[in-house]
């Protein structure tokens, strides 16, 4: 690839290069849009305290945007991976139906006994709710749940638009049932989709919901458990493709006890325990950070970030983890970084000559935009482009000490200047989403997906680390993408 | 058979729509004219009088046990009355649930496709309150009603409805063919009531097509669930609905895209009669007893 642009040295050339082309992209749009769009694209200039792009703002008409709504962010996201409690979509019957089960939050359990991860519930509204309003089809539904799957540890109700037009009275259900199921936990969440400019107040508002109607119900009462100095929570890991699993394997290596997982392969209990512990450690910030905080303020929990992309990442998260606690922790880290440093060095011993110099642009959610960029970096890669579909501007502070100087940002990017920064800047590789993939694929540059894993994963810790190297190399050296052109078209 | 025409009541809660509507159609009936009344309002007392029973089945309390709107037939709703005026209901939920608004668009849709309108020469609408949603603008949307009937009086809030109602009609002029039929003043026997009504008309770019006066008759018709047309047809009261029957019978036609004014200019409309001082903002937020003392 890269034949037409000509490489470019030095970060300055990079960032007038880059300047030049969002210009040049802006081009396309009407006067009004120009100056609007201008404000979310960018060039990461070094010593910024952020990307220079402004955020969280609506996305204009007329664009294609890559975002979800605030229902995707609370069913989808937050609370969807909780495996023991059974979440329905109340309202009509599309929006649970075409979000069913497609992120791959891994989980163990039998799947419609005591877990319900895969399973699609919904109060499915007809027109007669609408007008009658829906709250006795909701209670009736709460019963049939209740009767035909009795191990169920808790319900939650994720409101779909109408609900918030039609004024259903979720909160009164919930409380009737929570009494008439002797005290189950039923949890109403107010996620309209119509409600802020993406997933991301879906998020808030779940995270609130939890607060109110776990963590709030519960505080209080006495712990059924035990509680050691080495307790944590990872929050914000949905466990896609086992994402979880693989980065709790090293936690508990370095003698911490993981007593919560936030929320892949979660559970209500677990929930429930987490105000117990001793250090929140935070992988999803943009997703929970607001629960984090909450339980810093009430509970006294600090909370850490941490990355779990790429050896490099891994050790320093491993290094910041254990100084929230002893010697034996911090002895624990460094074992653990020297027991797994000469597998994620055969890793790159592998994979960096097929991979070094590589160029990738990303187009991702929550944490990732920034997080992966580490992991290309140990292949010796680079990400010349980046944005966030939701993200906020404490998102792009966190972006600058990620991606170089010179780095293209784009933030909310609309399918035309996604499609146009890619066919100018020619990367070897974009990660984003499903609805991108073929796209770019049929122009013939080689594309993962970086929401679902693409059907693999996990990416998260070492034995994440060995499995994304073989994907990119698998994506980027595949030998379809030299028969792409016509054979009396070459040369 | 002469065109369909399709003309709505609509004016503040309370002030007398059903009552004055179900006896200006029951004159209409009486001309000989086929009536299909449309109520529009959650409460479904537009045809009590019509069909002297307390309340008619709506169609979407049969929808929601027949389990859809699909599953019912024309039969089920439409109930025959004085006359032969043929009424429905459209219903809804009770107050403080689910959507209103979405009922009235479900029932009128039901209507149209059933062919409820067929062998008619006129449908009335008769809408709750305010046109506080899209829902209860649906009589005004295209190819309804194409003219408006405010019911209203000489209180403030009557005529500030009076005046919202217009905004609506206004909005739904340009697109569709809807057009303010007049203002009918259902007196209320405060200051300068006809005045008032009638500048009010003016100021709207349309005309006060009747006052109708406060009579007794009316109360004791209701009491029997009947119009005053049927009750008492000698009465003077059942000869002003006969006039006003037939001054909407005569005023096709004749609608206009109203001029609806601001709370500005309402205001200034009611100091002009000396309803209330101009510029005398120490009577603002003063009781009645302040008041006589400030004076």
């Amino acid at each position: 690839m890269s034949l037409t642009t000509p490489a470019v040295e030095n970060s300055q050339e990079l960032s007038a290069r880059n300047r030049e082309l969002i210009e040049e992209v802006l081009k396309a749009y009407p006067e009004k849009a120009v100056k609007k769009r201008a404000k979310h694209l960018g060039v990461l200039e070094e010593g910024k305290p952020d990307c220079g792009v402004k955020s969280n703002i609506k996305s204009l008409p007329g664009v294609m945007t890559i975002r979800g709504c605030a229902y995707a962010g609370s069913k989808g996201v937050v609370w969807g991976p909780i495996k023991d409690m059974i979440h329905i979509s109340h309202g009509p019957v599309g929006c649970g139906q075409y979000s069913w089960a497609s992120r791959r939050n891994y989980y163990i359990g039998t799947t419609g006994v005591d877990t319900f991860v895969t399973l699609q519930f919904t109060t499915d509204f007809q027109e007669r709710d609408i007008v009658f309003g829906g709250d006795k089809k909701l209670a009736k539904s709460l019963e049939e749940l209740q009767e035909l799957f009795p191990l169920n540890k808790g319900i939650t109700i994720q409101s779909e638009c109408p609900i918030g037009l039609i004024g259903d009275d979720i909160e009164a259900v919930a409380k009737a049932k929570t009494k008439e199921f002797n005290g189950k936990t039923i949890v109403p969440v107010r996620c309209e989709g119509f409600r802020g400019v993406s997933q991301s107040l879906g998020h808030h508002i779940a995270n609130d919901s939890i607060r109110d109607w776990v963590l709030d119900k519960t505080a209080g009462k006495e712990p059924e458990w035990v509680s050691t100095p080495y307790d944590v929570a990872i929050i914000g890991d949905y466990n896609i493709g086992g994402d979880a699993w693989s980065s709790r394997i090293l936690l508990e290596e370095m003698g911490l006890r993981v007593v919560a997982q936030w929320s892949g392969d979660g559970t209500l209990k677990e929930l429930e325990r987490t105000p117990k512990v001793k250090l929140n450690i935070l992988h999803c910030y943009r997703s929970m950070n607001y629960i984090s905080r909450y339980m810093e303020e009430k509970h006294g929990i600090p909370w850490v970030e941490y990355n779990f992309f790429g050896p490099t990442k891994i050790e320093e998260s491993l290094r910041k983890i254990a100084s929230h606690f002893d010697d034996k922790i911090k002895e624990g880290a460094e074992r653990v970084i020297a027991k797994y440093r000469p597998m994620a060095d055969a890793v790159i011993q592998r994979f960096q000559p097929r991979l070094k110099g590589k160029k990738v642009m990303l187009f991702v959610g929550g944490l990732r935009p920034r997080h992966v960029i580490g992991a290309y970096e140990d292949l010796g890669m680079e990400v010349i482009g980046t944005g966030y579909e939701f993200g906020h501007n404490d998102d792009y502070q966190r972006t600058t000490h990620d991606a170089k100087d010179g780095t293209l940002i784009y933030d909310d990017v609309t399918g035309y200047e996604f499609e146009k920064f890619v066919e100018k800047l020619e990367p070897d590789l974009v990660g984003s989403g499903i609805k991108e993939k073929y796209v770019f694929q049929k122009i013939g540059v080689p594309f993962r997906q970086m929401h679902s894993w693409d059907y693999s994963g996990p990416y998260h810790g070492y034995d994440g680390f060995a499995i994304f190297a073989r994907d990119m190399d698998m994506a980027i050296n595949n030998p379809v993408w030299g028969l792409t052109k016509a054979p009396w078209k070459k040369g | 058979m002469s065109e369909l025409r399709q003309i709505a009541f609509y004016g503040k809660g309370g002030i007398g729509k059903s009552t004055t509507s179900q006896n200006t159609l029951a004159a209409l009936a009486d001309l000989g004219q086929k009536i299909l009344i449309v109520g529009c309002d959650p409460k479904a007392d537009s045809t009590r009088l019509i069909l002297h029973s307390k309340n008619q089945d709506t169609i979407l309390h049969l929808a929601a046990e027949a389990g859809s709107v699909e599953d019912l037939e024309i039969e089920d709703v439409m109930k025959v009355g004085y006359k032969n005026i043929r009424c429905v209901e459209s219903g809804g939920p009770e107050p403080g649930v689910g959507c209103a608004g979405r009922g009235v668009i479900t029932s009128i849709n039901f209507l149209e496709e059933n062919g409820a309108y067929e062998g008619i020469d006129y449908v009335s609408y008769d809408v709750l309150g305010d046109v506080v949603c899209g829902g209860f603008a649906m009589p005004i949307r295209e190819n309804k009603a194409q003219e408006i009937y405010i019911v209203m009086s000489g209180e403030m809030m009557a005529m500030y409805a009076a005046n919202n109602i217009s905004k609506g009609i206004l909005k739904y002029a340009n697109s569709g063919g809807v057009r303010l039929g007049g203002l009918i003043c259902n007196e209320r026997q405060t200051d300068l009531e006809l005045e008032l009504a009638e500048a009010l008309a003016a100021k709207l770019g349309t005309t006060l097509i009747h006052f109708v006066p406060r009579d007794n008759v009316v109360q004791h018709a209701e009491l029997r669930r009947m119009t005053v047309i049927e009750y008492a047809p000698e009465s003077k009261q059942a000869e002003e609905y006969r006039m006003l029957a037939k001054k909407i019978h005569e005023n096709k036609g004749n609608g206009v895209i109203p001029t609806p004014i601001t709370m500005d200019e309402l205001e200034d409309l009611l100091m002009q009669f000396g309803i209330m001082k101009r510029e005398d903002e120490s009577l603002v937020g003063k009781t009645a007893g302040e008041a006589v003392l400030c004076a």
